[in-house]
This record gives structure tokens, sequence and C-alpha cells, in this order.
């Protein structure tokens, strides 16, 4: 692929991509470096911008496929640019019993967002369901960017995102 | 301050003699938990503000065991009654205080009253929600009286940051006592103390360690399988975070028994505290020589890697969670070829999951007989579980192997929460497990007698559910955490999980039809027996064994379009009695969707098509108006 002198993609997109190309040289190239460096840029830029995972195959010498394969692969990792606010809400076995339905239809209203999960179109929310946080003692268990709340209820949860705002 | 480079057994019964002193020293210690649970409910502010107002009242402490000050403030690991969060534990040498639910309001009185004066701050006391008896000491309480704590004795108990405190508990003595000894004798200390594997499946540890010390190969590895997907468990993150040294120490036992010098602790995405508390421990433990090139002198070499998981529950397959470290899709392979002959880039491979490991230790420094003097003959040992759903006391246990699920539900759980709510079903084994009923209150917890009934240890979950839990909703919540969690290499376990949610939708739905019973039966025998790894094999459980103990249920959706215990959407409406309804406006105000609208003292009516039917205007109105 082709890039520009300042970082940049050569391609229409304009993403920076210095830091993934930092990010592999901090990693390594090796086949087992992969994840930790989709983690990492995932972290730096909120998703996995297609360009930088061919940055990747390149730079490891692993066909893109092979990257967007295990890109798709784990939950973790997101093809689509995140809201500002991720709200992942446990769906745990004891969350679940716990009524954590209740709570989900209270944050798809309380942001407006039509779906069961998603980005709001202001690019403010991302709702995600997760797999078990292991709060399970505070069932429902909901987790807003790195804060955890604890036995949550519809109302709660309306009065923490007001919170966030 | 740096203990040094450790090199002898001296070495380390000198530093534990000196941390006995400390702790002798101290006027008091006050033991605050930061696990996972606790810290959902604050427990860093806490902390900050013991920080901040003990230096503000003049009250000089310290955090590192060594410093010469009478109080000292810790940090500990997992406590168990996380449900009360968050908990300090006061020690005044013999007296000890319980606090619960303690806030950073709380932080002052607590510095005047009992860090001052040694008195007790009675409102934070933890009284039994049934009897209201308060207790002043920890070990009173039903909850704890109940367990038997080997493993996590020190997760709760020492600073989980300190490698100091943990030698102090003869940590790391185990490394000391086996260097130099035959590695095949560490194997069959393991073997002959019965130890199973805890992740779930029960085989036999030592006989794992021996296939691995056997399998001809210059260069093996251990692995730790860190990756509790379970939904409903949580105990080996509370190690890896609570007591991340006795891990360490148990893969480094392992790596000289099996003959490796590398290992990897796969950890969960969604750990990031038991990732923080492992780095910091493998510093440590680098720093003095317990970890790197010639442990404690001799010319055993061992170095171990935190790999972070990007989240896929079968990961905790270990052929998937293998070639997850390799940096591959964490498909499973067939098997043979087993771990301990090809691994980790096709060497040879020992896996075990985090509490086996870290029960190792203890095995090593107690003998196998120790061992066996708890549990069961055929499953010994303590295990831990974590007990939580519709239960009064939930957290995190640790009881011998062989201990009744009545005991574990009411003696230490303290029986149903709501209140006219009685037990219904115990989920266990997460997705893999069953749900067992009252009639199964006297099964004992172990790996032989839950399998006669149709069930698993898995990794230890267990949630209690009541009357008001659906079981066919269960059964649909387990099969949608499969059915998307389904690599999809296997047929069988792609498309059967599939169809057999969408017959259970379709039930829900109150579409459902009595044949749809039979189909569904015939796939979950289909997926379990046509499916290469244990997520395919056991993804039926949870609806076979609902269909065998709830069949019932099953058939009031179908044929009565009812849900007996109430919970499903579809089959009920909220609405306002107007003869009741005093129209005092509080269900408004408590609704979050704004679906119920009226005047004061009149009436108020629900939107129906606004409502979500989350029922928190029904648990509001005091004068039972709201219908469903």
């Amino acid at each position: 692929m082709t890039q520009t002198n300042d970082g940049k993609c050569g391609c229409c997109c304009g993403i920076d991509l210095t830091r993934v190309k930092e990010i592999i040289s901090e990693c390594g190239t090796k086949e087992n470096c992969l994840i930790p460096i989709l983690q990492k840029v995932q972290d730096e830029y909120r998703y996995l911008p297609e360009e930088a995972m061919a940055l990747i195959a390149e730079k490891l010498g692993i066909s893109p496929a092979t990257v967007f394969g295990v890109a798709t692969f784990y939950a973790q990792f997101s093809l689509d640019p995140k809201g500002k606010y991720i709200i992942k809400v446990c769906n745990g076995t004891a969350c679940h019993v716990r009524g954590n339905k209740t709570i989900i239809d209270a944050i798809r209203n309380r942001i407006g967002l039509e779906a069961q999960s998603g980005t709001t179109s202001d690019m403010m929310y991302t709702l995600e369901t997760v797999s078990c946080l292991g709060a399970c003692s505070l069932a429902p268990a909901v987790i807003i960017n790195d804060k955890v709340y604890g036995t949550m209820n519809p109302t709660k949860m309306v009065a923490a995102i007001d919170e966030l705002e | 301050m740096s203990i040094g480079k450790i090199t002898s057994v001296q070495d380390l019964n000198n530093i534990k003699a000196k941390v006995t002193a400390a702790l002798k020293a101290e006027r008091v210690r006050l033991l605050l938990c930061c696990g996972n649970g606790c810290a959902a409910s604050g427990a860093d502010d806490v902390y900050k503000a013991f920080e901040e107002k003990l230096a503000a009242k003049g009250v000089d402490f310290k955090v590192e065991v060594f410093d010469e000050k009478s109080v000292a403030l810790s940090s500990t690991g997992c406590q168990g009654l996380c449900q009360y969060g968050p908990l300090l534990h006061v020690v005044f040498g013999d007296k000890t205080y319980f606090y619960v639910k303690v806030t950073p309001d709380d932080v002052d009185e607590i510095i005047d009253t009992t860090v001052k004066d040694e008195k007790i701050v009675e409102r934070l006391l933890f009284k039994d929600p049934k009897t209201g008896k308060a207790y002043v000491t920890k070990n009173e309480i039903p909850f704890y009286a109940n367990q038997k704590p080997n493993l996590m004795t020190g997760c709760g108990v020492i600073d989980s940051r300190s490698l100091e405190e943990y030698i102090g508990q003869d940590g790391y003595q185990g490394i000391a006592k086996i260097l130099g000894t035959d590695r095949k004798d560490v194997c069959k200390e393991v073997l002959d103390s019965g130890l199973r594997g805890r992740g779930g499946g029960g085989f036999p540890t030592g006989r794992k360690w021996m296939f691995t010390e056997m399998a001809k190969g210059e260069k093996k590895y251990v692995v730790c399988n860190g990756d509790e997907g379970d939904p409903g468990a949580f105990m080996d993150g509370a190690v890896m975070e609570g007591y991340a040294h006795a891990l360490l120490e148990g893969m480094i036992i392992a790596g000289y028994a099996v003959g490796a010098d590398e290992g990897y602790i796969y950890v969960r995405a969604e750990y990031p505290r038991a990732i923080k508390s492992l780095r910091r421990a493998i510093a440590q433990c680098e720093e003095c020589g317990l970890l790197g090139k010639n442990i404690m002198g001799s010319d055993f070499n061992f170095e171990i890697h935190i790999k972070e998981g990007a989240g896929a529950f079968v990961c905790g397959e270990e052929t998937a969670l293998i070639h997850s470290i390799e940096g591959q899709r964490g498909m499973p392979s067939p098997k043979p070829p087993f771990p301990a002959n090809s691994g980790l880039w096709g060497k040879p491979t020992l896996i075990n999951n985090v509490e086996t490991y870290a029960n190792v230790p203890n095995i090593i420094r107690n003998g196998a007989a120790w061992f066996r003097s708890y549990g069961t003959e055929t499953s010994p040992g303590t295990k831990t579980f974590s007990v939580t759903g519709e239960v009064v006391n939930t957290g995190l246990i640790e009881i011998p192997m062989g201990t009744t699920i009545k005991k574990v539900v009411y003696d230490i759980g303290g029986g149903t929460r709501n209140a006219g709510k009685e037990f219904k079903a115990v989920q266990i084994g997460g997705p893999s497990g069953a749900c067992l009923t009252k009639d199964h209150l006297d099964v004992q917890l172990d790996y032989d007698a839950l399998k006669k009934v149709g069930a698993m240890v898995g990794s230890g979950g267990l949630v209690v559910l009541d009357e008001s839990t659906c079981m066919v909703k269960v059964a649909r919540f387990f099969m949608g955490f499969t059915q998307s969690e389904s690599c999809g290499k296997c047929v069988l376990c792609r498309e059967g999980t599939k169809r057999m949610l969408e017959i259970l939708d379709k039930i829900l739905a109150g579409e459902g039809e009595l044949k749809d019973l039979d189909v569904l039966e015939d796939l979950a025998l289909t997926v379990r027996d046509g499916s290469l790894c244990g997520l395919g094999k056991t993804a039926p459980n949870p609806v076979l064994s609902t269909l065998k103990y709830f069949r019932d249920e099953y058939v009031a959706h179908i044929v009565d379009k009812k849900c007996p215990a109430g919970q499903c959407d579809t089959f009920k409406t909220y609405s306002i009695d107007p003869e009741k309804c005093k129209g005092c406006g509080m269900c408004a105000k408590k609704c979050p969707v704004n679906a119920i609208s009226g005047e004061v003292k009149s009436p108020y009516t629900i939107d129906a098509s606004k409502c979500i039917k989350c029922g928190a205007c029904a648990d509001t109105c005091k004068f039972g108006a709201v219908k469903f």
C-alpha cells in the first residue's frame, strides 16, 4: 500500500498510521505478536481501521485475510469506530437472572438507540453486551469506559448516564 | 525496601522471621478488600480516603510491611462476601472487627473510633438480614464459619501487592523443597494428592504432569489457563488478582517437575486488575531471583509471560487457547495429539487452570496426605465456588469437596433473598453445566456425584434461582451464549445450537408446539455427540437438564401460553388498577422510560407502547395497584 511522507495512509481515508508502525516495532513481527498488536491498535484508535490491518499484514508477512480472520474472531475487536462512552452491560448468568434486560432497554431508551447494541449516530455512546465481568456478586453489573457500576436498576442506570454529560 | 536475591531456604526463613516480627510490632492493621467485587462497589475510593485522612489526622501509617510504624493500611484480594463490599477487616493482634459496605464517608469515624481508640463502629458491622444479629468478627459470621479456606487463606489476609507477606506465609518454600530433587517425585506427589483439574474437567493433575514429564523434547512449556469465561464464575480472577504469588509458585513447581523453562499465563481481557497484579508479581519474582536464570541459585531456569485474551469463550478449551497464544483464531483441534505431547508450537505443553496451579504450593509444602485429609476419596481437597443469583449472601467461598448443595445454599448462602420466593434450582457449571432442583439439595459437590445427576463442577460457578426465574429463559440464555461463542468449526455445534436457539425463542414468543420439545431433545443429543471440543459437547446440557427436571414449564409456555414464573414479557402486560391507585405518582417518577402518566390524586395509566416491562412501577407501588 502507498503512504505519504507524513505517515498518513495514501488512499482517501486520511488515517494517520504512524502509531500503528510504532506499535509494530514495539511488539515485534512474529506471528504470535498479531493479537497484542491488534489490541494496542484498538486501544489507540478505538477500533481497527482497515488500512491499519493491511499495514500489519504487510509488516508481519501474513495475508490480510489472516489478520481479518483473527480480528473478526475475537469479540474484543471492532471494525467500526466506537462512541465516546462505551457502555458494556454484563451478560453473565447472575446479571441475566437479576434482570439485565431491563437495564439494556433503559439505556437504549436513554441514549436513543434503536438496535440492541451499537453506536449512536452522534458517536457519543456505544452499547455492548459482554461476557461475564466477574462482578457476579453485584449483579447486574455495567462498565462505562473503565468504571464498574454494581447492583444496577433502570433508574440508577439512567442517573449514571446523566452524570456522564 | 528491597529483599535482595533469594538463594536458599535460609533466605526465605529470614524474610519470614522479619515479616512475623514486623506484624507483631504493629498495633493495628486495616485489611481493605480491593478485589473485583469490592472495587465495583468503590473500594479504590475508600483506600484513597484512608490514605488522605490518615495523613490529615496525623496518623503515621505504613503500606510496606517492613516500615516501623504501628498502623498498617493493606489492600487485599477478595475476602469473599462481595455483596457487602467494600469490606474492611481490622486486626489488633488477636482482636478483630469486620466492617461491611464501607464508604469514603465512613473513613473519618473509623479512624477516630477504631484506629485511634480501638472501639467498634456498630453501624458498620455485618447484620444478618434475616435475624438482625450483628457480628463483630469475621469468622463468627455463618457465611465464613461454614467454609474451609486452604487455598484462600492468604487471599484476603495479606496485602495482594506484597511478595514479602506471601513469603511470610511460607510462600515459595515449595520451590526450595523441590529444587535438587528428582522431578518424577514431584509429579508423583501431585498424583498422590489426588488433585483434579479445577477448570471443570476433573482430570487427575498428577497424571497430566507425568505425561508431559515423559514426553520427549528439549523444549517444553507450562501454560496456565486463566481464561475464566464461564458466566457466573470469578474465582480464578480472584486468585490472579489477590493471590498471584500462589499461582506463580505453582507454575514454577510445575515447570521444574515437567522440565520446562518457559510459562504462559493466558488471562481473559475482561480482567484488567488480574493482569496488573500478575505483572507486578512477576516483576517482583524476577528481581529477587525466584524467576529467571538459576532460580534460588540452582541450575533451574524459568520465565513466565502474560498473554491477554481478546474475548472468545472457546479459548478456555486447551487446544484453542494454545492457538490463540500462537496468534491465530482460537479454534480447537482434534485430540490426540494431546498438548502433553504436542502443544504450544508443537512442543510438549502442560496446561492447567489457575486454581489447580494455586493449590500446588500447599500440596508440596504440606504433603499429599494433608491434601487428602479434605474432601472425598475421589475428589480430595477444597474447591472455590462463586455463589451468586437469588441468594442472601453472594460471594466467593471455599469448601471441602463433597459438601452438599444444601449447605452451600442455606448455611453459607443464607437461603433465598427475595421474601416469599422459594428456592427453585441451582445452576452449576456455567454453560456446560446443568440446573439441579430441590430434590438434589443433598447431592455432594464433587466431580463424580455431580456427573451422576447430569451436571458438572465446571469452574465452580453456582447460581441460585428462585421461583421468579423462568427455566425456559435460563435454557435460552445459555443456548444464546454458546451459540454466539461457537467457533464455527463443527457443523453440529455451529448449526445445531442455532436451531436449538430458534426453537427456544419460538417457545418464549408463545408460538411453540409440543413436537418442538422432541426436536429440541433430538438436536441436543446430536450436538453433544457430534462436536469436537468441550464447548459443543456440553452446550446442550442446560437444555437437557431443564427439559428433564422442568418439562412442565416448557409445556406451560406451549400449551397454556403462560410463564409459571411470571418472568416472560410476552405473556404479561403491566396495567394500573384504578380502584387501588391513590394517585401518588411514585410509579411515574420511577419509570425509566416515562411510560406512566396521570394527575396527582387520580389514577395513573401506563402507555403499553412505551412500557419496557421492567417492573420498576410494581416494585415501587405501596398499594399493590400495578397488575401484570
